[in-house]
């Protein structure tokens, strides 16, 4: 299916006072899943309800009440695995995470740590330089998300929403195989490509739908190679998690400033503890989030309220027949099917909109050109208006309609962006707009031959020129289509020049 | 007539059927006898306008002729099942106050059944406890007695136990996590069985140990059990460990011949100092079963002697989570703080309020059993040991045993006050009998079967094979009747 080869991108490096260092990156993804209502009860995952409305008495941790699985969220789990080639597990089992908070009603999140659903998998990271890096995961489990602690809208008391108490997430947990800031963007972007593609999360970072936790240890060159080798994690650095990350730009930045505090420590003969840190923007710098004598001892036991979790492979082979066509089989199919280079198909394919408007667009058609049009003209049209694909007032069968009149010669490329614009603004069928206003272009050589002979007559100091010097040709062919109003074909035009220049 | 309030479930049903009373009259004569019982400290809410709507709603519906068996017949609700706008506290302080606004299914399946509610039972706080000293509302007084001395009904269903054997009620129900329903009817000559685990709907029960916790009913006779089983039990769908099976006709099932039964006596059951009056109940028993026409066979169950320990490991695990949601931030008691205080002295403050010590020592044990460093060698350990107590019964009924005979309590029933100053392993003790069959998910009986020589009543246990309550009920019914116990507590209240 994916015959696209990449070369390993390089290792990002940063130098400390006394050696280089590399960089080693493990991510541990939360990703809400794109589902109705809750992992554990029927109340709502609507975002931005008011607070406190999307709560049943099992939400609220009321006595007595019971967690029930919504079948939906482990369908929506095994679909997320097998989209990142995951081993799916048929048996699978929740257990509870024991900690006290007033957003977390149970005193407890149910989480699954000993059998977790989805097993190892894989992403492929594209740099955009042609490189990409094959990320491993680890595994994939289902937990419920806690609720929204509020401490600032009161002096003396603090205010809980439970709305998002028991939205279903799932925890992504990559293998430490990222290599540096930009790898660790590129493999959320990756992610959050196919997770769209799956219809399994909405990628959302801004509301939270996705955040991540960053391991980031340091290591001397060389010894992740050793680690590779061994799967040994005592050839790598100490590792610190930075939480709750729902930025881009903030998670590169953390870990570029959390790498170089661990250089300064390990470079002044210290030694970094493993501990979980949060990544303040405004003062650039991360911050150890709790003691050690805090440090929370979870206390992990299997929920007795829940029966291990058991599914059929004929199930599971169901979904699986079910996928959608994902990112990287979607790319390397507009590479071949449609001649696309590999950058352009991988902006047609970065969201599935867009390569479905494409695709709409280039079936039938020349695939180069179609996409041209889709990546410059159009997407320079809505990133003026700040619209995205779905909201483009030019249809596929518009955009294909410009392009087949370009094909047909009918209107030359210039008059193509003018009739662009005309059914960007004014809608309508490009064909009938083409005919109404006479943009057609002029192929009856009479008029252009007539036009061309007057220009010939009035000028001949440029005719003698150009006959010297068949470059300057070129002036010729302007004036007819200023003479003709843009109409004239280019081609007939170039054609009747030359010939009536050589006399 | 005899007075209403002490028939059973069957005479009361077949009474309201031919027309001889009306709920009315039942529920009537059970709410004066509450009345007159404040010294059992039994009932802690009364709800006799609930009770009295729901008598009018049953006579209507035993008119219209197709009234099911459990229409019109009073009950007493232990306080551990939620009630709609009732108070259900789980004899706790820290859900002081707390009103639910949903009905448990098992309450919902006996209300929609026509059985009327007469109030909320006293019991152990969060069901911890063998002698119904551990909870908010004081101790429950068993209606035995022995020379002036006020004893405990056993626990944690003390409060059902002490009221349907002072006829307060016509039946109650119970919970039972270790013993919680059969230890106290065995200490006041009532039936009571804790049905298979999932039999019945955990759901809107508050939870002590969920993969223990089940519900059942304490009854006056294992007629009466039968009937009110069958009233309780439902698939229910709220509860993922609830089973899709249908629920039989125990009372039909119930025939009481055993012939050609086997039944049998585990040598491990027999402890050292076992007193020689529950020694003698026990070989009586067996010889009575005998008589009715059963095969008597000695087995054995190697892994008795560590379901209790086990059993104190795996319950305060699970309770020491269940019991977390208590933090005074959404319902029930949260305590006064002080200038600064925070959100920890809130959770520290409430939670040392909220609860006593009993529920304090067995969350502080789970959360210790459950830390880092001690999982393995406490939790881990106590699992595989429950999975080997599981197959020990596995094996015998493999083995072709109907039905297995224990004594239900090591002991009748003792003073209130004797324990609570000795070791808690003493009291834990109570439960030695029955926890291996909650540890197993097993059904199990406690039927009355004589007095000791105090003239207290003394119980024997059945245990039976998984999802066969009804053959076990007809074991029980077989040693009911050979039994013949008839005593009851001379009223002193």
């Amino acid at each position: 299916m994916l015959d696209l080869t990449y070369d390993l991108p390089k290792v990002k490096t940063i130098a400390g006072a006394k050696h280089d260092w590399e960089l080693v990156i493990g991510m541990e993804v939360h990703a809400q899943v794109s589902s109705n209502a809750k992992l554990f009860s029927g109340a709502s995952t609507q975002f931005g309800s008011e607070p406190n409305s999307n709560v049943s008495f099992v939400d609220a941790a009321m006595p007595g009440m019971l967690p029930v699985i919504n079948e939906y969220c482990i369908e929506q789990a095994v679909r997320t695995g097998l989209g990142l080639k995951a081993e799916i597990n048929l048996k699978s089992a929740f257990d509870r995470k024991n900690y006290f908070y007033p957003d977390l009603p149970q005193g407890y999140q149910i989480s699954q740590l000993y059998h977790p659903i989805v097993g190892e998998g894989e992403v492929l990271v594209e740099m955009g330089d042609g490189t990409a890096r094959l990320v491993r995961v680890e595994r994939i489990h289902m937990e419920q998300d806690a609720g929204k602690s509020i401490h600032d809208m009161d002096p003396n008391m603090s205010f809980v929403d439970v709305n998002r108490t028991g939205v279903c997430l799932m925890e992504i947990v990559s293998k430490p195989d990222i290599r540096g800031p930009e790898e660790a963007a590129a493999y959320i972007t990756k992610l959050r490509q196919i997770l769209r593609y799956l219809g399994t999360c909405n990628g959302d970072m801004q509301s939270g739908a996705m955040r991540a936790d960053v391991n980031v240890s340091i290591c001397l060159p060389g010894q992740y190679e050793k680690y590779q080798a061994t799967q040994d994690f005592g050839h790598l650095g100490t590792r610190c998690e930075i939480k709750n990350m729902n930025s881009m730009r903030f998670i590169q930045q953390a870990i570029d400033v959390e790498a170089k505090r661990q250089i300064a420590i390990l470079e002044a003969g210290g030694k970094v503890d493993q501990e979980t840190r949060l990544y303040d923007p405004d003062k650039g710098e991360t911050r150890s989030m709790r003691s050690k004598e805090e440090a929370h001892d979870y206390r992990y036991f299997p929920d007795p309220d829940l029966l291990p979790l058991e599914i059929e492979q004929a199930w599971v082979d169901e979904i699986e027949a079910n996928l959608p066509e994902l990112p990287d089989a979607k790319k390397a199919r507009f590479v071949s099917d449609f001649n696309l280079s590999d950058y352009d198909a991988s902006v047609l394919t970065a969201d599935l909109d867009t390569a479905d408007y494409f695709e709409l667009v280039a079936n039938g058609r020349d695939g180069k050109s179609s996409a041209n049009w889709v990546i410059n003209e159009l997407f320079g049209r809505l990133k003026k208006d700040e619209k995205d694909i779905t909201e483009s007032p030019v249809t596929p069968a518009q955009l294909g309609g410009i392009i087949d009149l370009i094909a047909s010669d009918a209107i030359s490329g210039k008059i193509a962006k003018d009739l662009f614009e005309i059914v960007y603004t004014e809608g309508g069928d490009p064909a009938q707009i083409v005919e109404d206003k006479g943009m057609k272009q002029v192929t009856d050589l009479g008029p252009i031959e007539a036009a061309l002979d007057e220009i010939i007559a009035a000028n001949p100091a440029q005719v003698e020129k150009a006959q010297a010097n068949p470059k300057l040709a070129g002036w010729f062919v302007g004036q007819v289509m200023k003479a003709t109003g843009g109409k004239a074909n280019p081609k007939a035009v170039n054609e009747l020049v030359a010939q009536k220049l050589k006399g | 007539m005899t007075e209403l309030n002490t028939l059973g479930l069957a005479e009361a049903r077949d009474a309201l059927r031919k027309g001889d009373t009306t709920s009315k009259e039942l529920t009537q004569a059970c709410l004066s006898a509450i009345e007159g019982a404040g010294a059992l400290n039994a009932f802690v809410h009364h709800t006799p306008e609930i009770a009295m709507k729901q008598a009018d709603a049953a006579d209507i519906r035993i008119k219209a002729g197709d009234a099911p068996d459990m229409c019109g017949l009073p009950l007493g609700i232990k306080d551990l099942f939620c009630t709609k706008d009732v108070p259900s506290q789980a004899g706790s302080r820290i859900l002081e106050g707390f009103l639910p606004q949903y009905e448990s299914t098992i309450t919902s399946n006996l209300f929609g059944a026509g059985a009327v509610m007469l109030g909320k039972l006293n019991m152990d706080e969060f069901a911890m406890g063998s002698s119904n000293e551990t909870s908010v509302y004081g101790n429950v007084i068993n209606p035995w007695k022995v020379d002036d001395r006020d004893l405990t009904p056993g626990g944690s269903s003390g409060g059902s136990a002490s009221a349907v054997a002072a006829d307060l009620c016509l039946a109650a129900t119970g919970t039972d996590t270790g013993g919680s329903i059969r230890q106290p009817a065995a200490f006041t000559g009532t039936v009571g069985i804790k049905p298979t685990y999932g039999r019945c709907s955990r759901w809107g029960v508050v939870a002590f140990a969920s993969s223990l916790d089940q519900a059942g009913p304490m009854t006056k006779s294992v007629r009466d059990a039968a009937i009110m089983l069958e009233a309780m039990c439902s698939h229910d769908p709220k509860d993922s460990t609830s089973v899709d099976l249908a629920v039989p006709n125990f009372e039909a099932l119930m025939t009481g011949d055993i012939r050609g039964k086997k039944i049998g006596i585990p040598k491990e059951y027999r402890m050292e100092g076992m007193p020689a009056e529950i020694e003698k109940l026990w070989a009586d028993g067996a010889a009575m079963m005998k008589d009715a026409g059963a095969e008597i066979v000695d087995i054995s169950l190697p892994h008795t002697k560590y379901a209790l320990p086990a059993y104190y490991v795996i319950a305060p695990a699970e309770a020491s989570s269940n019991l977390a949601r208590y933090d005074g931030v959404r319902y029930g008691h949260r305590a006064t703080l002080a200038a600064g205080d925070g959100v920890t002295e809130m959770y520290e403050k409430t939670r040392a309020e909220g609860f006593g010590p009993e529920v304090q020592r067995r969350v502080m044990i789970g959360t210790y059993v459950l830390s880092a460093g001690f999982y393995d060698a406490y939790y881990n350990r106590a699992r595989r040991v429950r999975t080997l107590i599981k197959k020990d019964f596995e094996d015998v009924f493999a083995q072709g045993i109907d039905a297995i005979l224990t004594p239900a309590t090591p002991s009748s029933a003792f003073g209130l006050g004797e324990m609570t100053d000795v070791d808690p392993v003493q009291m834990y003790l109570n439960d030695v009998f029955t926890v291996t069959v909650n540890m197993a998910g097993l059904p199990g009986i406690a039927v009355p079967a004589g007095l000791d020589e105090k003239g207290l009543p003394l119980g024997l246990q059945l245990i039976g094979r998984p999802w066969e309550e009804g053959d076990l009920l007809s074991s029980a019914y077989a040693l009911e009747r050979a039994a013949g116990f008839v005593a009851k507590p001379s009223k002193w209240w």
